[in-house]
C-alpha cells in the first residue's frame, strides 16, 4: 500500500555510494526521480562506521550511526533512506542499541556533547531501506503500471546478502507476517523486479555471505564465498545477479576476476544493482543509471534484451 | 578394530606399539592401537573473565552449547576446523592451549551474523570471535591479523575526517599487511579498471588524493573520538592485566 509520507524522504548515501559504489547511487537518484520520489541528503554525514569501526569499539559504532539520525531529525525527517546495506544495517543498530543498552547511550550522549550537537534520541527517526522505500511508496501494482521496457526474459537471481536481514532483532518490522519483509526468505527484490518483468530463478543462497568484510583481508574465504554465489546463480539459470549492497556488489566483481585468475574458474552471470535494473525497465538509458560504471561488463547482455 | 572415532583423536595420540605385552598378553600391532590418556592440569580460570570483559565478549556465560552457532557458519562450511561452537567451550573451561592451536584460523569470522541469527541464547557468537581474535592480539599470542589491520585503518580514516576515502584505506592496509600489489589478479582488475575508465579513474585518484573527502566541522568529534580510543584501550588493557605494561 502506498504512503504518502515516503515521497519526500531523508537520503543517507554512505562512503561506498560515492566510491566503488557510485553506480547503486546515481541509479537510485534515477530511479526516485523517475518515480516522482524526491531524495533530501543529509547535511554533512558521516560514515556508519561500516563493517570494520565495531571490531575497536562497538560504542564508537553506534555514536556514527546516531550522529547521521540526529542530522535526519534536525533536518525534521521521520525516515531516512538508506540504500547500502551495511549503512542500513548500522543506523538499524544504532537505534536497537540505543533503545536497549544503557551503556551505548551513555557513551552516545557523551561523545555528542563533546562533538556539540545535539544527542540523537531513539524513537525519532525510522530507517528504510531502499527496497522499502520503493515498495512501500510506489509498490509492485503501480511500479508495473510504469514499466516502459520489460525486463521480460530476463534470468535474475535476487541476492539480499548478510546485513539486509541478520540479526534478525534489529528489524522490527521484518517477519511481520503477509506483506512484511522476510528475514529468513526475503522477497521485496524479488516482487519489484518481478513487477518489473524479470524473472526470478529460484537462487537458494540470497541470503549468503560474500565474505565482503574480509574481501581484502582474507581473500581466499572471500572468492571462495563468491565464486559458490556465482557458480549458484549460473546453475539456477540466472543471467544476472541483482545486488542491493556496494560491498556486495564490489566482492562479487572483484572475486569474479580472482576466481578467474586464481582458480581458474570463469563465469559469465552479471552483476548489477537492482536499481540499474528497475531504471532501465523505468525507460531510462543503461548510461544514465551507471552500468558504465560497473566493473562486469553487461553491456551485450543488455543489448541482446533490448534494454538501455 | 577400527576406531571410529578417529577423525577427533589427533594423530599424535594414537599410537600402536611393535612389541608389547602386558599381564602377558600380546597387544602389539595394528589391532591394539591405544589411544593416549590425556589429563589436563594447566587450565587457565582467568581467560573466560578476561574475554568476557572486552567489547563483544559480554554475553559468553550465556552459551549452552547447542552448537547452532557452528551449524549456521559460513566460514565452517568452507573449513571444519573453523568452531564457535567449540571454542566457546573451551573459553568456558579455561582451556587456553587447545584455544591457541586454532590461532591462525580464529580471527577468519567474516562477521555474517548467520550464529547471531541462530542462537537461542543471544550470546552473539559474532563479537564473541571478535573479542577472542583481540584477547589473543592483546595478549601478544599472535601478531595482528589482517584483518585487525584492516579495522585499525578504516576506523583512523573515518576518526581522522568522518568519512573513507576507499583508496586511502587500501594504501593504507597494504602498507601495513605488508602485501604485494603485482599479485596477477589485482593487476587483472586494475588493468580492466584502467581499460575502462582511463578518463574518470584518473580523474578521481588525483582527486582522492589532493582533497580527501571529509565531513565539515568534525575537529571536535575527532577529539571526542581519540579520546574515547584511549579509554577503551586503557579499560581493555587493565581488564587483561596488562596495564603499565606498556602498549601492546
Amino acid at each position: 500500500m502506498p504512503k504518502d509520507d515516503l515521497k519526500r524522504v531523508a537520503y543517507y548515501p554512505g562512503c561506498a555510494l560515492e566510491g566503488t559504489g557510485h553506480s547503486y547511487n546515481r541509479s537510485t537518484k534515477a530511479v526516485g526521480k523517475a518515480l516522482g520520489l524526491e531524495l533530501v541528503e543529509l547535511k554533512n554525514w558521516n560514515c556508519c562506521g561500516a563493517m570494520e569501526v565495531k571490531n575497536v569499539d562497538p560504542k564508537i559504532q553506534t555514536y556514527l550511526s546516531a550522529r547521521n539520525l540526529a542530522i535526519a531529525e534536525d533536518m525534521g525527517f521521520e525516515k531516512v533512506m538508506s540504500p547500502c546495506n551495511g549503512c542500513y544495517h548500522n543506523l538499524k543498530k544504532a537505534e536497537y542499541d540505543l533503545s536497549h543498552d544503557p551503556a551505548s547511550a551513555e557513551v552516545n550522549a557523551q561523545l555528542s556533547t563533546k562533538s556539540g550537537h545535539a544527542t540523537y534520541q531513539p524513537g525519532k527517526v525510522e530507517t528504510i531501506h531502499a527496497l522499502d522505500w520503493i515498495k512501500d511508496a510506489v509498490g509492485e501494482e503501480e511500479l508495473a503500471k510504469r514499466v516502459k521496457n520489460s525486463l521480460k526474459g530476463i534470468k535474475v537471481a535476487n541476492y539480499y546478502g548478510c546485513m539486509y536481514t541478520r540479526p534478525r532483532h534489529i528489524f522490527p518490522e521484518k517477519d511481520k507476517g503477509p506483506g512484511s519483509e522476510s528475514t529468513l526468505k526475503p522477497h521485496f527484490m524479488d516482487d519489484l523486479l518481478a513487477a518489473a518483468g524479470a524473472e526470478n530463478v529460484d537462487f537458494p543462497l540470497k541470503t549468503a555471505c560474500c565474505g565482503g568484510a574480509h574481501a581484502l583481508s582474507d581473500s581466499d574465504t572471500s572468492t571462495k564465498l563468491v565464486l559458490n554465489i556465482l557458480t549458484t546463480a549460473e546453475a539456477c539459470g540466472a543471467e544476472v545477479i541483482a545486488t542491493e549492497c556496494p560491498t556486495c556488489h564490489s566482492g562479487l566483481e572483484m572475486h569474479q576476476v580472482r576466481a578467474e585468475k586464481v582458480l581458474g574458474r570463469k563465469t559469465n552471470v552479471k552483476i548489477l544493482y537492482f536499481t540499474q535494473l528497475l531504471g532501465m525497465a523505468l525507460g531510462l538509458s543503461a548510461r544514465k543509471v551507471g552500468v558504465h560504471e560497473n566493473f562486469s561488463d553487461a553491456s551485450s547482455l543488455l543489448k541482446e534484451k533490448g534494454l538501455g | 578394530m577400527p576406531i571410529h572415532e578417529r577423525s577427533l583423536i589427533r594423530p599424535e595420540n594414537l599410537v600402536t606399539h611393535e612389541n608389547l605385552v602386558i599381564d602377558g598378553v600380546d597387544v602389539s600391532g595394528h589391532w591394539s592401537t591405544f589411544i593416549t590418556s590425556r589429563t589436563v592440569t594447566d587450565y587457565n580460570e582467568a581467560m573466560e573473565e578476561e574475554i568476557s570483559a572486552l567489547p563483544g565478549g559480554e554475553h559468553i556465560n550465556r552459551c549452552w552449547q547447542c552448537g547452532s552457532c557452528t551449524n549456521a557458519c559460513t566460514v565452517n562450511a568452507i573449513n571444519p576446523e573453523f568452531n564457535p561452537r567449540y571454542w566457546i567451550y573451551l573459553i568456558r573451561l579455561g582451556m587456553e592451549e587447545e584455544l591457541l592451536r586454532d590461532k591462525e584460523i580464529l580471527w577468519q569470522c567474516v562477521s555474517c551474523n548467520k550464529c547471531t541469527y541462530a542462537c537461542p541464547r543471544d550470546v552473539v557468537p559474532e563479537a564473541v570471535m571478535k573479542a577472542t581474535a583481540h584477547w589473543m592480539e592483546l595478549k601478544g599470542h599472535t601478531p595482528k591479523s589482517p584483518s585487525t589491520h584492516f579495522d585499525e585503518s578504516f576506523t583512523g580514516s573515518v576518526i581522522a575526517t568522518g568519512k573513507i576515502e576507499e583508496g586511502q584505506v587500501m594504501r593504507s592496509f597494504f602498507k601495513k599487511t605488508g602485501q604485494p600489489l603485482n599479485q596477477p589478479w589485482l593487476i587483472a582488475l586494475v588493468r580492466g579498471l584502467v581499460l575502462k575508465f582511463p578518463i574518470t579513474l584518473l580523474m578521481r585518484l588525483g582527486l582522492s588524493a589532493l582533497i580527501r573527502p571529509r565531513t565539515s566541522g568534525w575537529g571536535r568529534t575527532q577529539a571526542a573520538l581519540n579520546d574515547y580510543v584511549s579509554e577503551v584501550e586503557a579499560r581493555n588493557s587493565k581488564a587483561l592485566g596488562l596495564d603499565g605494561k606498556g602498549k601492546h
